[in-house]
């Protein structure tokens, strides 16, 4: 099993979520994030003082599917999310060793 | 017969009393206007609304999330604790006849005043009850001290902020009102000595014929300059120029100062004490003087920075509020707008580039707008008050008439004014911010200051969300 973790552009979260449901996963965890990467910030003005905002608002969305789906997954999210412009995001994935599912007590692919 | 004689008596005094009711009016005793009453109780509101919430909301949208009840709560106490004092001894030593510089003591605890009495306008034999013209004063009184806290936001224990407006009220607040304003009244007026009898009575600056129709050097000068001797005395805020100390709502900012633009209807048209035609061109020259600022202020802005704020439209709508504050009733109508244009730009420079040149951490800018505007003001009343600028010039009780006008004379007296206020409480302002210091001391501990006044000085959070 894998854990696909996604920073995406906010305003892209419901064309992943879409994507992801089509090719049948089940579920998603989302947090709103701050960060930084190629994408520089951008600056403010209050006043005359000038305040440099450095980490620009995203979405992280943390999936994990079963071996035989990552490249379906990470696919779709690739083109879901992609604008072509900087600031895209990108995506992470990791090794994953376990799941359990709390209400039944099954694990592994079965819990997914 | 003596029966005779008493109706014979009755008869006689009944004839001669008609007779000479016919003859001579019998003296109506002095009343309030009543439409003048009606607009002074509705300009009050109107003042108040300024304050609270308006001026609370305008600094609380400035400052950074976890201080905004700081801001809220400074406002609203200092409001509170100023009514009080000027009822006690506010009113009187601003108000009733001492030396050029304090009045008496004969009105403390408002002693004397009745609803019968009687405060004199602008017009002879025009008056307005002096209970209405006590509360009216009472809100200037207030807003006042509260504008100094933009100054140094953000970082001074709320204890040091009231010892510290209780000191600069009753000593400098006080007697530069006594000195700008007092007066006797139009009535005593009637003749060349008398004149001068009744204007040795007054209060030093007016003796110098210093104009300020609602306040431009009492109010916004006097504000000023304690702010910025305020923010020098107690250093920058941490992080100041290294952190982000962006203001944490700048809606709310908006919403406050669109609420000090409508309450300052009341505060300069208010001023004129009466609802008549000269009212009315203060209200077009309140209009017309912030809407120009307006438009200077974010014009400045695109121009020199590539974008127009709210903030500095906020900031621009303030600015010639102030500056107009001094010269509403005797500029004319282009002259507002004028001094609107200059002021707004001349702020605008004096936030976001004089303030960075000399390394001061005013927070709100209350002296880049409410001190430098004041002093717009002030000088440019004595500019567009000129007749010959479309101003009313100056009404000389005497001869019944606008007198003859001097732009350089009338630009002395202005400066008379502006100088006096700034030495006067800078001095007071510096004394009174050292006891303070040594009594409880000025500034919160850097620990205090980096998790908000808020929770530390007031033991709650503005947003729960």
């Amino acid at each position: 099993m894998k854990l696909i973790t996604a920073v995406v552009k906010p305003f892209k979260l419901d064309d992943v979520r879409e994507a992801l449901s089509d090719i049948g996963v089940s579920g998603v965890t989302v947090t709103e994030v701050k960060g930084f990467g190629r994408q520089k910030g951008h600056t403010e003005l209050y006043r005359g003082a000038e305040y440099v905002v450095d980490f620009l608002p995203k979405a992280k969305i943390e999936v994990a599917v079963a071996d035989t789906m990552l490249d379906q997954a990470v696919e779709a999210i690739t083109k879901a999310a992609n604008t072509g412009k900087i600031g895209d995001g990108k995506i992470f994935v990791t090794d994953l060793e376990q799941v359990v599912r709390i209400r039944t007590g099954e694990t592994g692919e079965e819990a997914l | 017969m003596k029966q005779l004689l008493s109706i014979f008596i009755l008869f006689a005094l009944l004839g001669y009393g008609d007779f000479s009711f016919a003859e001579t009016a019998v003296p109506v005793p002095p009343a309030a206007n009543k439409g003048d009453t009606a607009w002074m109780i509705v300009a009050t509101v109107l003042v108040i609304l300024m304050v609270i919430p308006g001026l609370a909301l305008f600094y609380g949208g400035m400052v950074r999330a976890k201080n905004m009840l700081s801001m809220l709560m400074q406002v609203f106490v200092i409001f509170s604790m100023m009514a009080i004092l000027w009822a006690i001894y506010g009113y009187s030593i601003a108000f009733t006849e001492g030396n050029a510089f304090f009045g008496g003591l004969s009105k403390m605890f408002l002693k004397g005043i009745t609803p019968d009495s009687l405060a004199a306008t602008f017009s002879k034999a025009v008056y307005v009850p002096e209970y209405i013209y006590v509360a009216f004063q009472l809100t200037f009184a207030a807003i006042t001290p509260a504008l100094i806290i933009g100054a140094f936001a953000e970082r001074v224990k709320f204890s040091a902020v009231l010892l510290f407006m209780f000191l600069w009220f009753t000593f400098s607040y006080l007697p530069m009102a006594h000195m700008v304003w007092y007066w006797t009244g139009p009535d005593a007026y009637t003749d060349a000595s008398a004149a001068e009898a009744a204007t040795a009575t007054a209060g030093f600056l007016f003796q110098k014929g210093a104009l300020d129709f609602a306040g431009g050097t009492v109010v916004h000068i006097n504000a000023g300059i304690a702010g910025l001797i305020g923010c020098l005395m107690i250093g920058k805020r941490i992080g100041y120029r290294k952190e982000s100390l962006a203001p944490h709502s700048v809606t709310m900012t908006m919403i406050g100062a669109s609420l000090l633009w409508v309450g300052w209807f009341g505060f300069n048209v208010g001023s004129n004490l009466e609802a008549n035609g000269l009212a009315a061109l203060v209200f077009v020259n309140t209009l017309l003087a912030s809407a120009a600022a307006t438009l200077a202020w974010v014009g400045a802005e695109w121009l020199l920075r590539g974008k127009p704020s709210m903030l500095g439209g906020a900031s621009g709508a303030v600015a010639g509020l102030v500056a107009i504050t001094p010269a509403c009733g005797w500029s004319g109508p282009m002259g507002a707008i004028l001094l609107g244009l200059v002021a707004g730009a001349v702020c605008f420079w004096s936030v976001s580039m004089l303030k960075g040149a000399l390394g001061y951490d005013d927070s709100l800018d209350a002296f880049g707008v409410h001190g430098v505007g004041g002093i717009i003001g002030a000088l440019g009343t004595g500019i567009v008050a000129s007749p010959s600028l479309g101003g009313t010039g100056v009404w000389d009780y005497v001869a019944g008439g606008v007198a003859e006008y001097s732009m350089i004379g009338q630009i002395t007296s202005q400066a008379w004014g502006v100088g006096v206020c700034i030495i006067w409480s800078a001095t007071v302002s510096f004394i009174a911010y050292k006891i303070v210091d040594m009594l409880i001391g000025l500034r919160v501990s850097e620990e205090v200051e980096r998790a908000g006044l808020d929770v530390s000085e007031h033991g709650e959070t503005a947003y729960h969300i």
